[in-house]
C-alpha cells in the first residue's frame, strides 16, 4: 500500500482553520470583543489617583439673615486638606443635589448651634458615607481634642486593582466561550448540514474528526489568551505573577474541560435553536456565578460549594492563583482536579452518546 | 458475474405509533459494471434502502452484501470502495472547491488526484470558487466529485438531479456516463423516468418498500404489451366509449381510462390508428384530441399501480 499523500487530521484541522478565517464575524467575536470588553470595563473601573470628595455647603433652612464669614470658617478648616472640594451654595437646591449624586455631602451651617452646622449625608452610597467620616475626621482633627493622627502607609501590592481582577476573568470565560461556541455549536451545524453523515459515509476516523475540532479550537484560544495577556500588559500594566508554563498548562487544562462540555452539549442536539438554549443554559449561570466580574464569594455562603464546583469557578480560581498571586498548579491542585474531572468525564459521556446520524 | 450488491428479506420499521415499515421484505441484486435504478415515488423507501446499503441506517432485518462485506464486520473495507452522494449535504460555504475535494481525498487510502476528480465533473472554472457561490447543478457536481474522488468500485447517487433545470441534468448524466466507463458500478434513485430510462441498464421500480417490477427499462416497456401509447380524450358531453371494444382493435394490447383520458398499449401505430378512428366515427363518438407516444417507465408504473409517479405519498410514509 503507497504512502498516504493526504493526511486526514491534517486536511480536517485546516478546513476548520480555513473556514474560522474566512468568518470575519467569528473572528470579532473571539478576538475583537473580550478586548472591548477588558478596554471598557478597565476605564470606567479605573482607580483616581486623587480622590475628589464634593461637599456643598449652604445656609441651613429656617435661618434667617447671617453675617459672618462665608461657611462659618469651615472651608478654610476643609482646604487643609487637598481631597475636599468645597463649594458655597445657595440653599434651594442642595437635596436634590445631593440626591443626585452632585455632590457627596451638603455641610448645612446653623449659627449659634453647637457645633455650628449639620451633616447630610445619602447614607445608600458609599461615597456619600466615605465623605462624611472624611469630613467628620478633618473637622475633629482640627479642634485639636482627638490624639495625633497615626501614620498611614499603603498597601503597594501588584495585582490588586480591579482589571486585575477582570482580566483571568475575562480569560476564562473566553475558554468556556470558545469551548461552546467553537465545539458545541460547529459540531450541530455539520449535524445540521448531513455533512457529519456525509463524513460517515467515508473511510475517515470519527477520532481525527473530532481531534481536529479541538486542535483547531485549543490553536484559536491560546493566540486569544496571548493576546488578552499582552493587551492587559501594555494597557494597563497587568503583569503575570505566576510561570508562563503553568499558565498554559492552566488554560490547556480549561480549554480541554469546556472541549468537553461544548462536545456533551451537542452531543445529541439536532437543531441550532436546541444547541443555542443549551449553550445558555450552561453558560449564563457561570457568567453570575463563577466570578468572572465580581468575586463569587459575594454570593452567600450556604451556596459556596456549589459554585466552587462549576468549572469556570475553578478555571478563574486557577487563572487568578497563577496570574495574581504567582501560585503553582501543585498548590492549586483542588482547581486542577476539578477541571480535570469535568474534561474526562465530559468526554467519556459524549462519545458514548454522540448522534452521528 | 459476481455481485457488487445483494440484498435479501430487507426490513426497515421506524419505532413509533404506529410504527411505519417503510422497507417491507426488499430483494435486490446488483451485478458488478451495470447502472441499476431504484425508481417510485416520493417515500416509496428508495432513500432508506440506500442509506442501509451505504451502512448509514440499520436494518431491522435481512441481509445485505455489498462489494462481498457484510456491515457490521467489514465497515471500512466497504467505505474505502464505495462512493456516496446523499440527497441533501450542505458542504461547508466557505471552503473551495478543490479544499472540499482534497478533505474528502485524504479520508481514503487510494484515490484518485482532486484535480482529477474536477475535471471529471467538468468544475476546473471553478476549482477555487467558494462553494457558497456555486450554482446547484455545480454543487450536485461537486458532491459527486467528492463520492468519486476515494475512486470507489461502486457509486451511490441518491436522487442526483432532483432539482435541477435541464441543462444541469444532462450534464451530470454526462459525469455519469464517464464514471460508468471504467467499468464501475453504479446505484441511483430517482422519481424522474427520463433519467431511469437514459442511464440505467436495469430498473427495479419500488412501492411501498417492496420491489414490484424488475427488468431494463425496454423489459419493462415491453410488459406493457406494447411500447407505443395512444391517449385520446373525447368531445364534451359525448357518452363513454367501450373499453372492451376499444380493447379488441388490432394491434391495441390494452387499454386504460384515467379522469375521462383513454390510453392505448399499442404495438403498431400504424395499424391501431386507423382502426381507431374508425371505431369511433362509428360510434359517434367525436375526438377532442389525440397524441401518440413512446411508452415509458412512467407508463409501467402507472399499469403496475394505477398511480402517477410524482403523486404524494400520504405523510406517513418515511422518505
Amino acid at each position: 500500500m503507497p504512502p498516504r499523500k493526504y493526511w486526514p487530521l491534517a486536511q480536517l484541522v485546516l478546513s476548520r482553520l480555513r473556514l474560522f478565517l474566512r468568518e470575519p464575524a467569528a473572528i470579532f467575536w473571539v478576538y475583537g470583543f473580550p478586548i472591548v470588553m477588558l478596554l471598557a470595563l478597565g476605564i470606567a473601573f479605573r482607580e483616581n489617583p486623587t480622590e475628589i470628595i464634593a461637599v456643598d455647603v449652604v445656609l441651613a433652612d429656617g435661618v434667617g439673615a447671617y453675617v459672618g464669614p462665608p461657611a462659618a470658617g469651615l472651608d478654610h478648616e476643609l482646604a487643609k486638606d487637598p481631597r475636599f472640594k468645597v463649594t458655597i451654595r445657595p440653599r434651594e437646591d442642595w437635596r436634590k443635589r445631593l440626591q443626585a449624586g452632585k455632590t457627596d455631602l451638603v455641610i448645612a451651617i446653623l449659627p449659634g448651634a453647637s457645633p455650628p452646622y449639620q451633616l447630610w449625608d445619602e447614607p445608600h452610597r458609599t461615597e456619600s458615607r466615605l465623605a462624611r467620616y472624611a469630613v467628620e475626621a478633618a473637622l475633629l482633627r482640627n479642634q485639636g481634642s482627638s490624639p495625633p493622627a497615626a501614620q498611614v502607609q499603603h498597601l503597594q501590592k501588584p495585582g490588586s486593582r480591579y482589571i486585575d481582577f477582570l482580566l483571568p476573568g475575562m480569560i476564562g470565560m473566553n475558554l468556556m466561550g470558545g469551548g461552546l461556541w467553537g465545539i458545541g455549536f460547529v459540531v450541530v451545524d455539520m449535524r445540521v448540514r448531513k455533512l457529519l453523515k456525509r463524513f460517515l459515509a467515508t473511510p475517515m476516523r470519527r477520532s481525527d474528526f473530532l481531534l481536529a475540532i479541538m486542535f483547531s479550537r485549543l490553536l484559536f484560544t491560546l493566540i486569544d489568551v496571548v493576546i488578552l495577556l499582552a493587551f492587559g500588559y501594555v494597557v494597563f500594566g497587568v503583569r503575570c505573577q505566576g510561570n508562563f508554563l503553568e499558565l498554559t498548562l492552566a488554560v490547556l487544562l480549561g480549554g480541554f474541560a469546556f472541549a468537553g462540555i461544548g462536545l456533551l452539549v451537542a452531543s445529541r442536539a439536532q437543531t441550532v435553536e436546541t444547541i443555542s438554549g443549551l449553550m445558555n443554559l450552561v453558560m449564563l449561570p457561570m457568567w453570575i456565578l463563577s466570578g468572572v466580574f465580581f468575586s463569587s464569594e459575594r454570593f452567600p455562603e450556604v451556596v459556596q460549594p456549589i459554585i466552587n464546583l462549576l468549572p469556570l469557578t475553578a478555571l478563574n480560581q486557577l487563572l487568578r492563583g497563577i496570574i495574581l498571586e504567582g501560585q503553582s498548579l501543585l498548590t492549586l491542585w483542588p482547581q486542577v482536579g476539578i477541571l480535570t474531572g469535568y474534561g474526562v468525564g465530559t468526554f467519556a459521556i459524549a462519545l458514548k452518546i454522540f448522534r452521528w446520524k | 458475474m459476481p455481485h457488487a450488491i445483494e440484498c435479501r428479506q430487507l426490513v426497515k420499521r421506524y419505532d413509533g405509533k404506529p410504527p411505519v415499515e417503510a422497507v417491507r421484505g426488499l430483494d435486490l441484486v446488483v451485478n458488478e459494471g451495470e447502472c441499476f435504478g431504484l425508481l417510485g415515488p416520493n417515500g416509496a423507501g428508495k432513500t432508506t434502502t440506500l442509506e442501509i446499503l451505504e451502512g448509514l441506517l440499520d436494518a431491522t432485518s435481512g441481509d445485505v452484501q455489498v462489494l462481498g462485506y457484510r456491515w457490521g464486520s467489514h465497515d471500512n473495507e466497504i467505505r474505502e470502495r464505495i462512493g456516496i452522494s446523499l440527497q441533501e449535504t450542505r458542504l461547508a460555504d466557505k471552503l473551495t472547491v478543490h479544499e472540499t475535494i482534497t478533505m474528502f481525498r485524504s479520508f481514503y487510502r487510494t484515490g484518485i488526484e482532486p484535480d482529477e476528480a474536477i475535471r471529471r465533473v467538468s468544475l476546473e472554472d471553478k476549482a477555487g470558487a467558494w462553494v457558497v457561490k456555486l450554482s446547484g447543478g455545480q454543487k450536485q457536481r461537486l458532491a459527486v466529485a467528492c463520492a468519486i474522488v476515494g475512486d470507489p468500485q461502486l457509486l451511490f447517487l441518491d436522487e442526483p438531479t432532483t432539482g435541477l433545470d435541464p441543462a444541469s441534468r444532462r450534464q451530470l448524466w454526462e459525469v455519469i456516463h464517464g464514471f460508468r466507463k471504467t467499468g464501475r458500478t453504479v446505484m441511483l434513485t430517482t422519481h424522474y423516468m427520463d433519467e431511469a430510462e437514459r442511464l440505467c441498464d436495469r430498473v427495479a421500480v419500488v412501492d411501498h418498500g417492496q420491489v414490484i417490477a424488475l427488468g431494463t427499462p425496454k423489459e419493462l416497456i415491453a410488459q406493457l404489451g406494447g411500447e407505443n401509447v395512444i391517449e385520446f380524450t373525447l368531445a364534451d358531453g359525448s357518452p363513454a366509449a367501450d373499453e372492451a371494444e376499444l380493447a379488441r382493435l388490432p394491434a391495441v394490447r390494452a387499454v386504460s381510462r384515467e379522469a375521462g383520458a383513454y390510453r392505448l398499449a399499442v404495438q403498431q401505430p400504424h395499424v391501431a390508428l386507423p382502426a381507431l378512428l374508425a371505431n369511433l366515427q362509428a360510434s359517434g363518438l367525436p375526438l377532442a384530441n389525440l397524441t401518440t407516444r413512446h411508452a415509458t417507465l412512467e407508463d409501467v408504473f402507472v399499469s403496475l399501480t394505477g398511480r402517477h409517479l410524482q403523486e404524494e405519498e400520504p405523510a406517513d410514509a418515511a422518505a
